[in-house]
């Protein structure tokens, strides 16, 4: 079992604190069948790949994945970015990131962290790993307004008001746990590369399988499988990892 | 964040995606950080065909720092041929790269005019909901 990376600088009062759902990402990330997917995908010789966490939280999956890129990517040279809508999530990442490659003689590229929705910030084409642990629990709809930090929110003295409506950022998932998802769904055909791979987490009341089978339905022939749940028990947030990618021409 | 960050950025403006001049971001009123890390000939060799060599140009000019060749060097011109040292190049695209970021300033779109601040070293792309 590779190392889980340290977070115990960071403060959960306002920050996602890594869960069950993160950690099905790293076991995912770093099982055999995923590993050697993305080996054979990113040939060690090839350029560099780009690995994005939406939603990093507080960066302990991409400091995971950066820390143990060479076993997860066949590459010791990845290049890491992560985004979150919560500025202290973005903060504490980058330090949970710098912490996790500190002992390491040969690091990985760390690009940091920025603050926007989604990937609307990122150049189309580039990401190669997409990682997403949404806020995926079913509640009221979203309000647009309501789903992205506003600056009088951040700004407010209200500290107890603004770190309760920042955690419900990340786990308010509005109508069947998918209206976050269902955005960044809709990125990836643009956002990914050629050679792109998302890995996107899910609960059963998101129902897996529909989500799937629409993938499966994108122009372009996509691919979408399921790589990892945590099966154990029958509670209604039952979890699995899907796959998201396209065949590569070679 | 590093100068290499912005190679994979661009303006989050829904309108803003399809414009050429939506990309690079240009960095304006910039404090930069200079943190040294160990070269590795490799990693340059292997990022440099992600690059898009015209925005790094224009970076480095609007930056004011030491400008870049014309055109992008080949992997041979990384290291010595004879020694196997890194080359002046190598050093050069090393600290633009992988040792210089921006800790404040902000980043502008050619195409809207927006400005993104940077702090902390953190860009901020959260738009208001009426710019969306
Ligand atoms: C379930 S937490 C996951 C945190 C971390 N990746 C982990 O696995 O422990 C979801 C994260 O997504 C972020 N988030 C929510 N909506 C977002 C959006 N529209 N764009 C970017 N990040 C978002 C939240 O702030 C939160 O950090
Ligand atoms: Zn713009």
């Amino acid at each position: 079992m590779l190392p889980t990376p340290s977070t115990s600088h960071a403060s959960f009062d306002n920050i996602y604190e890594p869960a069950e759902d993160s950690y099905l990402l790293l076991d995912t990330l770093s099982s055999k069948a995923e590993s050697t997917f993305l080996t054979q995908r990113f040939h060690p010789t090839g350029p560099s790949p780009l690995i994005l966490e939406v939603g990093v939280g507080s960066g302990v999956v991409l400091a995971f994945a950066a820390a143990n890129a060479k076993v997860i990517f066949g590459h010791s040279d990845v290049a890491v970015l992560g985004v979150d809508v919560n500025p202290f999530a973005a903060k504490t990442a980058v330090q949970t990131i710098a912490i996790a490659l500190k002992d390491l003689k040969v690091k990985p590229i760390t690009l940091g962290a920025v603050l926007a929705d989604l990937t609307s910030s990122l150049r189309p084409g580039e990401v190669d790993v997409l990682i997403f642990n949404p806020p995926y629990v079913p509640t009221e709809p979203l309000s647009a307004t309501s789903s992205i930090p506003s600056e009088a929110m951040l700004d407010s003295h209200a500290t107890f008001e603004r770190d309760s409506k920042l955690l419900e950022l990340s786990y308010a998932g509005g109508v069947n746990g998918m209206e976050t998802t269902n955005r960044l769904l809709e990125q990836l055909p643009d956002v990914l590369s050629e050679r792109g791979v998302a890995y996107v987490l899910l609960c059963a009341q998101n129902k897996p399988e529909d989500v799937k089978a629409s993938i499966r339905q994108w122009p372009g022939s996509w691919k979408a499988e399921t790589v990892g749940s945590s099966g154990k028990t029958a509670s209604w947030e039952k979890l699995c990892v899907l796959r998201i990618w396209r065949d590569v021409v070679p | 964040m590093k100068i290499l960050t912005l190679n994979f950025l661009c303006c989050a403006r829904k309108t803003c995606k399809s414009s050429p001049a939506s990309f690079p971001l240009h960095p304006k009123e910039a404090s930069l950080e200079q943190i040294e890390t160990d070269i590795n000939a490799l990693f340059i060799k292997n990022i440099l065909p992600r690059l898009d060599w015209e925005a790094m140009k224009t970076l480095t000019i609007e930056l004011g720092l030491p400008a870049l060749p014309t055109e992008p060097p080949s992997p041979e011109a990384l290291e010595d041929p004879d020694s196997g040292e890194p080359s002046q190049t190598l050093k050069d695209l090393h600290q633009l790269l992988m040792e210089t970021s921006i800790e404040s300033g902000a980043l502008r779109c050619g195409n809207c005019d927006h400005e993104y601040a940077v702090k902390e070293g953190i860009a901020n792309f959260l738009l208001p909901s009426h710019m969306v």
